[in-house]
């Protein structure tokens, strides 16, 4: 055997500080944390951009990230990124919202700024739950999930349908990328690293309005292990919310 | 010899088993020791049989694991 030598194949981002996070044991929010970290690093945009923090289980993510970073009002992150894009359009801006977030209080502010195709990346984490507040149903629970508000499971009777928001922005013209991953296995993480990685990549080309939705855990009120969460995930959101690439203009294609 | 070659850094470590439920080679498990935050940190019992594929760092959502791989010299 010819000489060998040992290749550093994996280490933390140079995006994320060194600080411990607040997440409970096994919440995927940490893995889209370290995607966001990794597409900055490999895109080399760390010192010019900006995140933008929602209210919900992320709303420390500007502790987390090695970036400049702004704290929305619940649901705005869309609205304060359309004026920070606009007066500051060198810089590359993002936002990250949950559920709650983005599909509730906050469904006017995404579904103008993607209509407006306003250049500018959104990161949302679809845990199908309200984590930070004790697990209340979201827009996004899925008919029959039980939750701190819906404890005999979601009535669609009562509460209506889910919904799926990458369906509904792609609808929009002034959206440019709108797909949806999942984070349950390895080889979807890798699936949604490069999408994270061509939202980016389509904000930088100015092509107008990007976002990655991304299938994600809240172990602690969902009530299950991390490796249950993600199994649950597999078999229940996966089937409802489709994955794949519900909008992509031709312009992207080329990147 | 090894393939490869993972570092834990345990203070990150929550205990959350996605690494071991993922790994491969089945090297990784849960230790009986606590960390200064008091989770039970990941630990590799048989680093030989490590390939360096990195499925536990992929999946790790507190960032912990570093991940090596032997390659021969002339791929560097
Ligand atoms: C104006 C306003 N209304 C309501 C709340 C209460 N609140 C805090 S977080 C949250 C929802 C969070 O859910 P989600 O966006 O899905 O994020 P997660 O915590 O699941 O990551 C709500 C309703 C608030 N902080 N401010």
């Amino acid at each position: 055997m010819g000489k060998v030598v040992e290749k550093l194949v994996y280490e933390r981002p140079k995006s994320l500080t060194d600080a411990h996070t607040h997440y409970c044991p096994g919440c995927t929010h940490g893995v889209s944390h370290r995607l966001v970290a990794e597409a900055l690093d490999e895109l080399g945009i760390r010192e010019r951009t900006i995140g933008i923090a929602p209210v919900g289980c992320s709303v420390l993510a500007y502790y987390y990230f090695n970036v400049d970073f702004a704290e929305a009002a619940h649901g705005r992150a869309p609205a304060m990124a359309t004026g920070m894009k606009r007066a500051n359009p060198d810089r590359v801006i993002f936002t990250y919202q949950g559920d709650g977030d983005l599909a509730a209080i906050g469904t006017g502010e995404i579904v103008h700024a993607a209509g407006r195709g306003e250049n500018i990346t959104v990161i949302f984490i679809n845990n199908a739950i309200y984590g930070m507040t004790g697990g209340q149903m979201a827009p996004t629970t899925l008919e029959g999930q039980k939750t701190t508000s819906s404890p005999m499971g979601r009535d669609i009777s009562i509460a209506g349908h889910p919904l799926k928001m990458s369906e509904l922005l792609s609808t929009l013209d002034g959206a440019a990328y709108v797909v949806r991953h999942s984070l349950h296995d390895v080889k979807h993480i890798r699936r949604a690293r490069k999408a994270i990685l061509t939202a980016f990549k389509v904000q930088l080309a100015g092509l107008g309005f990007s976002m990655v939705e991304l299938l994600s855990t809240c172990c602690t009120n969902w009530k299950m292990d991390p490796v249950e969460s993600l199994d649950w995930l597999r078999d229940n959101m996966v089937p409802f919310y489709p994955l794949g690439e519900h909008k992509v203009i031709d312009a992207v294609k080329d990147l | 010899m090894a393939r490869g070659r993972i570092e834990i850094d345990e203070q990150y470590c929550k205990g959350c088993r996605l690494c071991v439920s993922v790994c491969p080679q089945e090297i990784l498990a849960i230790s009986s020791r606590l960390n200064e935050r008091g989770y039970m940190p990941a630990e590799i019992i048989d680093m030989e049989r490590c390939t360096g594929c990195s499925m536990c760092a992929v999946i790790c959502p507190d960032v912990c694991i570093t991940v090596y791989r032997q390659v021969p010299l002339r791929q560097t």
